[in-house]
């Protein structure tokens, strides 16, 4: 999940303000979208664990072009992070799903914050398998049976006659990473409820190549990931009642590959948005959030998922 | 190299001119600085073991204050990070050793057969080729061995070549690969003792018609068996120490089977997992790392010891 252009990019900030602290002359050394003014301040970002490596690539490269600006983000859970920012601790929250109605919002409305919800990104989930192993799709049931807590399912063709009798080799990410929260929650009814007999690893390339080596290698990761590797690995359709869907960048974005696809959100507070340098953030990674996404390996917004995030943003400024 | 056998000009009890400077009294501040230096040296090191030790006492220390001894170390299934964490240590405990207890079937008689050749059988000039690049062996960084047999030894040697059904993960491979990762130090380690047996024995034996394999198995190998018993511990806990291997190529499945197809996990393959992942400081799930740091401490310590008690049982002095 974590993207290696990162650092690069930093370092390539750090040295271009020591070029421009260097020579007298350039007295702007901001790269236009800051506009001539220089920004400053520090901006508290908080949420969930899935937007945190968006959140983290928008701020190095947004901290590149804006120096003095200092990004602090952490990845407590969705939760974790509406709590800090209902109390105001956070200027802006991640999410990986809307606020909640009931528990929630009200906390937030007690401590006068007024917030919107941006989307900045769909999160998307595939189930892989060996290209040797012959399923093509999978039921949220199977899958289930497959997955959950306690599941003794040794090969493939006790879940379903048709499917071959290759012994079950299971791959997935580790507890800490918000794509085995949000796969466990949807396939298995809870998060955190999985079978234990299966190989974590927080290392995404770890994944595909056990799924890749064993014949029959099964497991779940970010879309983005199975994309780049999609020679190496097969892909599962999933039904959730209504057919077969593959996981593809449109399933995902329009919310059709269901139950394993998402919006991901950011939750600017009214009251941080009218600061300038959060504005300029904002309106930076929004600008950016195609790049920023292949950087984070999330599936990018669509036009006019943009567009309504741009209106959104607009709708905080103006909150009270 | 003693002082008699240093031809003498001057007779005992009238200093030559040379000597009078070293002999003269007063402090000798050069002495004073070099004593002190070497002091601090011995005792960085000292300090900096007792550190780690502390430090993962600490943490070892606030893990049993939530999970029992017992638990932890009579527990069959460990899965710290699941929503109902099991604490049981030996899935851990039994990957790291049949993990090792391959790799010694690899790298014991291979070490030890090596060694006697170098030492007993080599000409001098092969002895001379042949060692350092056995000693190059050794410094083969260990994670590329890691890729060796993860992309290598289990697809092609294992599966292809042997047929073998073997998970992509499995501990047969990581263990033979570690084998050929602690041979070197086994072999170079039994060598030096096998060179250091005086050449009277050899003499002795071969004067009573002894032939170079009785030479070589009844006088050299039982003469030197300290040494070597020295080294294959040493081996033991290089092999259980050992990490970049298992992580790449063993898998990262706690396992109390003995299938060596399968994929285990390893106590020091654990601790880098989780020591990479992003489990928050001071949970439970941190604190594993120490308790599970402190059992690995352990046993490489009392393998150390082990050792010393071997040398000094089994020594045999000559001369």
């Amino acid at each position: 999940m974590r993207s290696h252009r990162l650092p690069v990019l930093v370092a390539a900030g750090a040295l271009a303000l020591g070029v421009a602290a260097c020579g007298d002359e350039e007295k702007d050394s901001g790269s236009g979208s800051s506009g001539g003014t220089k920004l400053s301040g520090k901006i508290a970002i908080d949420g969930s664990s899935t937007v945190f490596p968006f959140a983290q690539a928008a701020a190095e490269q947004f901290q590149a072009e804006n120096p003095d600006v200092q990004i602090t983000v952490g990845q407590s859970g969705t939760g974790g992070g509406f709590e800090k920012f209902c109390a105001g601790e956070t200027d802006v929250s991640d999410a990986s799903r809307p606020i909640k109605d009931d528990e929630e919002v009200p906390i937030c409305k007690k401590e006068g914050v007024a917030y919107s919800e941006v989307q900045i990104g769909n999160d998307g989930i595939a189930v892989t398998t060996n290209k040797q192993l012959p399923i093509k799709c999978m039921t949220t049931d199977q899958l289930k049976q497959l997955w959950e807590k306690g599941s003794k399912v040794k090969a493939y063709n006790e879940i379903d006659p048709q499917f071959p009798k290759e012994q079950v080799s299971l791959f997935g990410p580790g507890t800490d990473s918000g794509t085995f929260d949000f796969f466990t929650e949807e396939i298995n009814g809870e998060e955190g409820n999985t079978r234990k007999d299966y190989q974590p690893s927080e290392d995404d390339n770890v994944l595909v190549q056990g799924v890749s080596g064993d014949k029959g290698g099964l497991g779940y990761f970010g879309f983005s990931y199975f994309e780049q590797n999609q020679d190496k690995l097969g892909l599962v359709s999933v039904d959730s009642g209504g057919g077969c869907i593959a996981p593809s960048k449109e399933t995902i974005q329009n919310g059709t590959y269901k139950p394993l696809s998402r919006p991901l959100f950011m939750y600017p507070s009214a009251k941080s948005i009218k600061r300038p340098e959060v504005k300029a953030f904002m309106d930076f990674l929004l600008e950016k959030q195609a790049e920023i996404a292949e950087a984070a390996q999330i599936v990018p917004m669509t036009p006019e998922q943009l567009t309504k995030a741009r209106a959104a943003l607009k709708q905080a400024e103006t909150a009270q | 190299m003693s002082a008699e056998s240093v031809p003498t000009q001057t007779t005992p009890g009238a200093p030559a001119p040379g000597v009078a400077s070293i002999l003269r009294r007063g402090p000798r501040y050069g002495e004073l600085i070099i004593r002190t230096v070497l002091f601090l040296a011995a005792l960085l090191s000292v300090l900096t073991t007792v550190g780690i030790v502390a430090s993962l006492l600490e943490g070892t220390l606030e893990f049993f204050g939530e999970v029992g001894v017992g638990e932890f170390l009579t527990g069959t299934e460990w899965s710290p990070s699941f929503t109902d964490p099991q604490f049981g240590v030996l899935p851990l405990v039994g990957g790291t050793l049949l993990i090792t207890a391959i790799a010694l079937i690899v790298a014991v008689p291979l070490g030890i057969g090596s060694a006697i050749y170098l030492s007993e059988y080599a000409r001098p000039r092969t002895r001379k080729i042949f060692k350092p690049i056995l000693e190059l062996l050794a410094g083969i960084p260990t994670i590329v061995f890691g890729y060796f047999a993860l992309t290598f030894f289990t697809p092609l040697v294992l599966r292809d070549l042997l047929g073998m059904e073997v998970q992509i993960f499995n501990a047969l491979s990581a263990g033979i690969i570690m084998g050929f990762m602690v041979l070197p130090t086994i072999a170079s380690v039994s060598e030096d003792a096998m060179s250091a047996v005086p050449g009277s024995l050899r003499e002795g034996a071969f004067g009573l018609g002894a032939s170079k394999r009785q030479v070589s198995t009844r006088v050299v190998v039982p003469a030197a068996l300290s040494g070597i018993a020295a080294a294959v511990i040493l081996g033991i806990s290089r092999a259980i120490g050992e990490t970049m291997i298992v992580l790449v190529a063993a898998g990262l499945q706690p396992n109390l089977g003995v299938d060596p197809r399968e994929a285990f996990e390893t106590m020091t393959a654990f601790i880098a997992a989780q020591g990479k992942g992003d489990v928050p400081t001071g949970s439970i799930e941190y604190k594993t790392i120490f308790a599970v740091g402190t059992t690995l401490f352990l046993m490489t310590l009392a393998m150390n010891a082990l050792s010393i008690r071997f040398v000094r049982k089994y020594r045999q002095v000559y001369e």
